[in-house]
């Protein structure tokens, strides 16, 4: 980031594009923490800050009332997004390898079949999904959701993960044959190095697709056993029947977002990190 | 360290092009074989069926006495420079060139030992914690060679390492490889498009044109006595002159003057009517600057030179001339074969750098008849070459110990029977 280079005016500009970006950007989620600390009277003053900063509302979805529905939830959402994000991953990066390595008939044809299916409406498919899932007993538990997120999350990493797999020079491989290696040693120590990049892209895309589910969350599950946290937020109940959660599920978006910040600032240097650079000449 | 036997090697490709044609070459154990040509000759296809990462479609290879056609790439136990170095971009420049010790499982201490034993040869000893992103392109280079000498390989491979740098590197590097080489002793098959690579590097010169060998031999020996056109055109900088010239019994009638050609250079002429002579630019000289001892093995000739280049050591002058049309049309299709355009017919002459000859004006040019070569027009086949051969009085052609003439035309090694009055037909 050389920034030395830019005159001074042109510096002050891209200053002021970036504040009014990030603004933009951050503004409800500022608005959602400010919520997160207010009393329940303080909701409806539309002041951007709270009167009075209390942490009622975290006590009550990680101790109160809320606790038992918000933790168990929590915990379906970061196993069952692991688990589909692992599995998608691993199977992605099979296929997207063949896909770009191997020339075999019905290549094409996969391709597009995920496409196909990423295209498909979620909605559409949920209701005979419910239907199939309670008769193979597969209603309300994880693998129930692990599958139809694998539908979501399986063809971005396929096609994500094969045209990262194209940029890797194919000469790579090669050299690593002749130096040695079998096949599957030339796939672990020099293609798996260079896709990591490439594989935890598509990771964390895939934790975020499943992370954000609500439409398969919300249908597919009945009770704690397998309700991810989104499908939760709206069970929640206010003090009595006439007020709105609004607290506590204020307080519950922000604790949902502290893993998904977390996992980008984990995995920003790998991604950041050059991909193949100084393989060949350049 | 092992010989290298090729034999009828083939290469046909799934659409049908067929790229390598009925190859036969033994390398000895620690030669340098280089294997040239203009692009899309088949050299690399060869030097990758030869490592083994390309299938071998007929015939047989040997690596030592083994036969290693069915091998994987891993069991041939070769290492490969490649063009583009191909370099692990996440290892550091130690684990790079510790890469082939790793796979075979060679113990820490001999792995340090041995990659610091290369380092010190190619003097990577500061670069060894550097990722190859942070190198230049000749230390890239270095690594490149680092990892191929690394391990005790039976051969190395090269695959025209020395493109992808500067001229300046270049030259360093070609020294430092044929240093290497000549310290390592290893059997060495090097591939290149460049002839000053092919030319200093190699104990022997494999030249191929669309799959087929030309010649195996010696620089030297390639230089002065080239098989065909081909040969004669793609060895050499500048190229070979060629000149038409119709025979008129011992007589050779040339846009430069009528000519003989002494004994020791003539061939068999007889029911030929056109020649194509070849003369490198040094057989030329000024006349005035030629002294009397020599003068008469060659002829003098007035020519027009129309542009100078003064190089400091010698000159090249520039001699345009009028050529038959079909005698032009076959030289411009050689040199569109080695990857160069023929704007005109013209002779390229090498004076003496003392020579004062000025730009544009006729000149006295000598040249020395000793040096010339008679060529087939049709089969390419240098007449002269065969002769000798026949006489007995030339180097015969290490290598292809079958003494296989590649020209393309068919019936060369029986021209005496060749009809006669085949003048080249307007093409």
């Amino acid at each position: 980031m050389d920034e030395g280079q830019l005159s001074r005016g042109t510096k002050a500009w891209w200053w002021v594009a970036g504040v009014v970006v990030i603004v933009y950007a951050l503004f409800p989620v500022a608005w959602i923490v400010s919520l997160s600390f207010k009393t329940p009277s303080d909701l409806a003053t539309g002041n951007f800050l709270p009167t009075n900063w209390v942490w009622d509302n975290y006590d009550n979805i990680l101790a109160g009332d809320a606790q038992e529905l918000f933790l168990s939830a929590l915990r379906n959402s970061v196993g069952i997004s692991l688990i589909a994000t692992f599995i998608s991953v691993v199977l992605a990066t099979f296929c997207a390898y063949a896909i770009a390595r191997l020339d075999f008939p019905g290549k094409r044809l996969i391709l597009t079949t995920a496409l196909a299916v990423a295209i498909f409406p979620v909605i559409s498919i949920v209701t005979p999904l419910f239907n199939l899932w309670r008769n193979i007993g597969l209603y309300d538990t994880w693998p129930g959701l692990i599958i139809p997120y694998l539908s979501l999350t399986l063809p971005i990493s396929i096609w994500t993960l094969s045209a990262f797999f194209r940029q890797i020079p194919w000469e790579l491989e090669q050299a690593a044959q002749v130096d040695g290696a079998t096949t599957w040693q030339a796939f672990r120590k020099v293609i798996v190095p260079l896709a990591t990049p490439g594989v935890f892209t598509t990771a964390i895309i895939s934790f975020f697709i499943a992370w954000n589910d609500f439409v398969y969350g919300i249908s597919l599950t009945s009770t704690e056993a397998a309700r991810p946290v989104p499908a939760a937020l709206a069970f929640f109940t206010g003090a009595s029947q006439f007020e709105e959660p609004t607290g506590a599920i204020a307080a519950a978006a922000v604790v949902v977002t502290i893993p998904v910040v977390i996992l980008v600032l984990l995995f920003q240097r790998r991604i950041v990190s050059g991909l193949t650079q100084g393989a060949v000449k350049g | 360290m092992a010989a290298i036997t090729l034999k009828d090697i083939n290469k046909r490709y799934g659409d049908g092009f067929h790229a390598v044609k009925d190859v036969n070459l033994d390398i000895a154990d620690g030669e340098f074989v280089i294997l040239v040509g203009p692009s899309g000759c088949g050299k690399s296809t060869l030097l990758r069926m030869i490592v083994g990462l390309e299938d071998i479609t007929s015939g047989e290879l040997r690596i030592g006495d083994q036969r290693v056609n069915e091998k994987a790439p891993r069991d041939r136990n070769l290492s490969m420079v490649f063009q583009n170095y191909a370099l692990y971009p996440h290892l550091t420049v130690y684990e790079n060139i510790a890469f082939p010790l790793r796979l075979s499982k060679t113990p820490d201490k001999e792995v340090d030992e041995r990659v610091r034993r290369a380092a010190d040869l190619l003097e990577l000893n500061e670069h060894l914690d550097r990722k190859p992103a942070n190198l230049s392109g000749g230390q890239r280079q270095r690594v490149a060679m680092g990892r191929a000498i690394v391990r005790e390989a039976q051969a190395f491979l090269f695959d025209e390492p020395l493109s992808n740098l500067d001229a300046k590197l270049r030259g360093q590097m070609r020294t430092e490889i044929s240093r290497l080489q000549k310290r390592l002793g290893i059997t060495t098959v090097y591939v290149t498009h460049d002839q000053v690579e092919a030319m200093t590097l190699g104990d022997r010169v494999v030249v191929l044109r669309r799959g087929v060998v030309q010649q195996v031999a010696t620089p030297r020996e390639l230089y002065e006595n080239p098989v065909n056109l081909f040969v004669a055109g793609f060895i050499g900088s500048p190229p070979m002159n060629f000149i038409s010239a119709t025979v008129s019994g011992d007589r050779l009638h040339t846009p430069f003057g009528e000519w003989t050609l002494p004994a020791s250079r003539s061939a068999d002429l007889r029911g030929r009517e056109v020649v194509l002579l070849g003369a490198r630019p040094e057989a030329f000289e000024d006349a005035s600057v030629v002294s009397d001892t020599v003068r008469d093995h060659g002829v003098v000739f007035d020519a027009t030179i129309d542009v100078i280049e003064w190089l400091g050591n010698e000159q090249y002058a520039y001699v345009p001339y009028e050529a038959p049309e079909d005698i032009r049309a076959q030289l411009a299709e050689l040199e569109r074969e080695l990857d160069s355009e023929a704007l005109r017919t013209q002779l390229v002459v090498a004076l003496d750098a003392s020579s004062r000859i000025p730009e544009g004006t006729p000149a006295s040019l000598w040249l020395d008849l000793r040096r010339v070569h008679v060529f087939d027009p049709e089969t390419g086949e240098n007449l002269t070459v065969s002769a000798l051969a026949e006489r007995g009085e030339a180097e015969p052609n290490q290598g292809a110990g079958d003494g296989r003439r590649p020209a393309p035309g068919p019936g060369t090694t029986d021209r005496t029977t060749t009809e006669p009055g085949e003048a080249p037909a307007a093409s």
